[in-house]
């Protein structure tokens, strides 16, 4: 966790929904070391403050271990201040649509950490939800 | 570089091999192909072997010694490729530059997986694996980037579904006649459209099966290919290309971007125009993706690619046939033969040996995909006789 995130569960909060601003101006969720163009990551932007379009979705009706059955997934589209930003993400509801706006939704636990054949102290297990606005 | 020549070729029965483990089918496939070349298996200089989950799926690692040791082929050098779903074409990659480096003047190349003992929640798992953390942990899986990613190129292409249900039946058609293929029946357009829905809008005809088996070719300098054999092939170019490891960072969705790279240096490298190309193996795991990969190699202009098989174009009496030997989707998908299990596909069309499927080939190409098109290999081979 970022000195940010520990702040924010410190305080009772959520963490954030990172994503790495590059020296290039462009944005990635997952942050990664470096940018499309090579760049280094100067600012963390947290997505959970926007809310972002649907490009595409899916209903998966056979799931791994430890996965909630069925599973919508959709892949969405935020944009920071012009910047496009795409994040995968599973969906609150099946009645989803392309060209829906959705905001993010904290949730503690994605799936299982202990059904599937990745380990449990590996990598996080919580994470954010896409869920429809009005 | 040296010029590099197939010079033998094997396949196992794909499908499920029961009690058969991946130890047996490599030993099975790899010995079949010393046979098939005319060998010995103190010939062999290097032995690549192509398997991506051997140690997750069955817990049996330090696959490539084995082999050796199984095959009688001590002392040579030996290593494992793994490059997911194209662990078999990244050790066709292996072996070639191997024999054109001059490092090897016979080198063996055996790809294998055993599957069919895990569920296939297990088994969809295993592969899942490879992905990014932020994905893993939505329980995203290939299946579910597959639907991801036809709901989009049919809603921006204006495509019919009953497109992707065409490249099915088409492949099954082919399967039907290959003795090795998994699934050995013809299916209707019905019920491909009518299967279970598996990840909306793609239903269960869609996706490839989990399989058992294995696939091997011995390679050597062009220059010795006719003492071994009086018809051979020729690697007239191959090269591979990798994308992002996060699907959804990907500017376009519809654009296999490492299929263009890998596809588009294959072809220069080989010489060739697409005209040239009679006869390709495209990695159908996914029905969309076999057309995604016409487009990215340049068969057809993106977003139009649905049409092939709907018109009859990439049929086995069409003007590129497409998958003649069934393809992932109906000969099966064990994971680190399927490139291998490509290639000899193209080899054995190309020197005349494909039977009821056989079509008139002088130059073949195969794309073998790992992940969602993650990492990618194009090979291009001609008829060397």
């Amino acid at each position: 966790m970022s000195d940010d995130e520990h702040c924010r569960v410190a305080d009772g909060g959520t963490p954030p929904m990172a994503a790495a601003r590059y020296e290039d101006g462009s944005i990635t969720y997952p942050p990664h070391p470096v940018g499309p163009d090579g760049s280094e990551p100067v600012e963390e932007v947290d997505l959970s403050e926007y809310t972002a379009e649907v490009v595409t979705w899916t209903t998966s009706h056979a799931t791994p271990p430890g996965v909630r059955e069925p599973n919508t997934l959709a892949i969405v589209e935020f944009d920071v201040d012009g910047t496009p930003v795409r994040a995968l993400g599973q969906c609150t509801t099946e009645d989803v649509g392309i060209g829906d706006t959705v905001e993010p939704v904290y949730v503690a636990e994605l799936r299982d950490p202990d059904a599937g054949i990745r380990e449990r102290e590996s990598q996080r297990w919580d994470g954010y939800r896409f869920e429809p606005v009005e | 570089m040296r010029d590099v020549a197939i010079v033998g070729a094997s396949m196992t029965k794909f499908g499920v091999r029961e009690d058969e483990w991946v130890m047996d089918l490599l030993a099975e496939a790899g010995g079949a192909c010393i046979a098939d070349a005319g060998i010995t298996p103190d010939d062999i200089d290097h032995l690549y072997v192509s398997n991506m989950a051997s140690g997750e799926f069955e817990g049996q690692t330090g696959v490539p010694n084995a082999l050796a040791h199984d095959l009688g082929a001590i002392p040579a050098y030996t290593q494992r490729v793994d490059q997911t779903s194209s662990s078999g074409a990244a050790g066709m990659y292996a072996a070639w530059q191997s024999v054109a480096s001059g490092a090897s003047d016979l080198t063996l190349l055996v790809g294998g997986e055993k599957m069919t003992h895990r569920t296939t929640g297990e088994a969809t798992d295993v592969i899942a694996s490879l992905t990014h953390p932020v994905e893993y942990k939505q329980g995203v899986t290939l299946p579910s980037f597959a639907g991801l990613t036809a709901r989009h190129y049919l809603d921006r292409f204006d495509a019919p579904r009953e497109a992707l249900g065409h490249v099915a039946v088409k492949n099954h058609a082919n399967g039907a006649l290959n003795p090795n293929a998994q699934f050995q029946k013809e299916i209707a357009l019905e019920k491909a459209l009518e299967s279970p829905m598996v990840a909306d809008p793609l239903r269960l005809y869609d996706f490839c099966p989990v399989t058992d088996g294995s696939a091997a070719l011995a390679l050597v300098p062009a220059e010795h290919a006719e003492s071994y054999a009086d018809e051979f092939a020729r690697i007239a170019g191959i090269a591979g290309a990798t994308d992002t490891h996060v699907v959804h960072e990907r500017a376009d969705p519809t654009h296999m971007g490492a299929v263009a790279e890998s596809g588009a240096a294959a072809f220069e490298q080989s010489g060739h125009e697409h005209e040239d190309v009679d006869v390709a193996e495209l990695h159908d795991m996914f029905t969309i993706l076999e057309v995604m990969q016409l487009e990215a190699l340049g068969f057809e202009e993106q977003g139009e690619g649905w049409r092939a098989a709907m018109e009859g174009r990439s049929a086995r009496d069409g003007e590129l046939p497409i998958n003649t030997s069934g393809g992932l989707k109906s000969k099966g998908h064990p994971l680190g033969a399927s490139g291998v299990a490509q290639a000899v596909e193209v080899y054995e069309q190309l020197v005349g040996g494909a039977g009821d499927r056989q079509v008139e080939a002088d130059v073949g190409l195969a794309c073998n995909v790992g992940g969602f098109g993650n990492c990618v290999i194009t090979t291009i081979m001609e008829a060397g006789a």
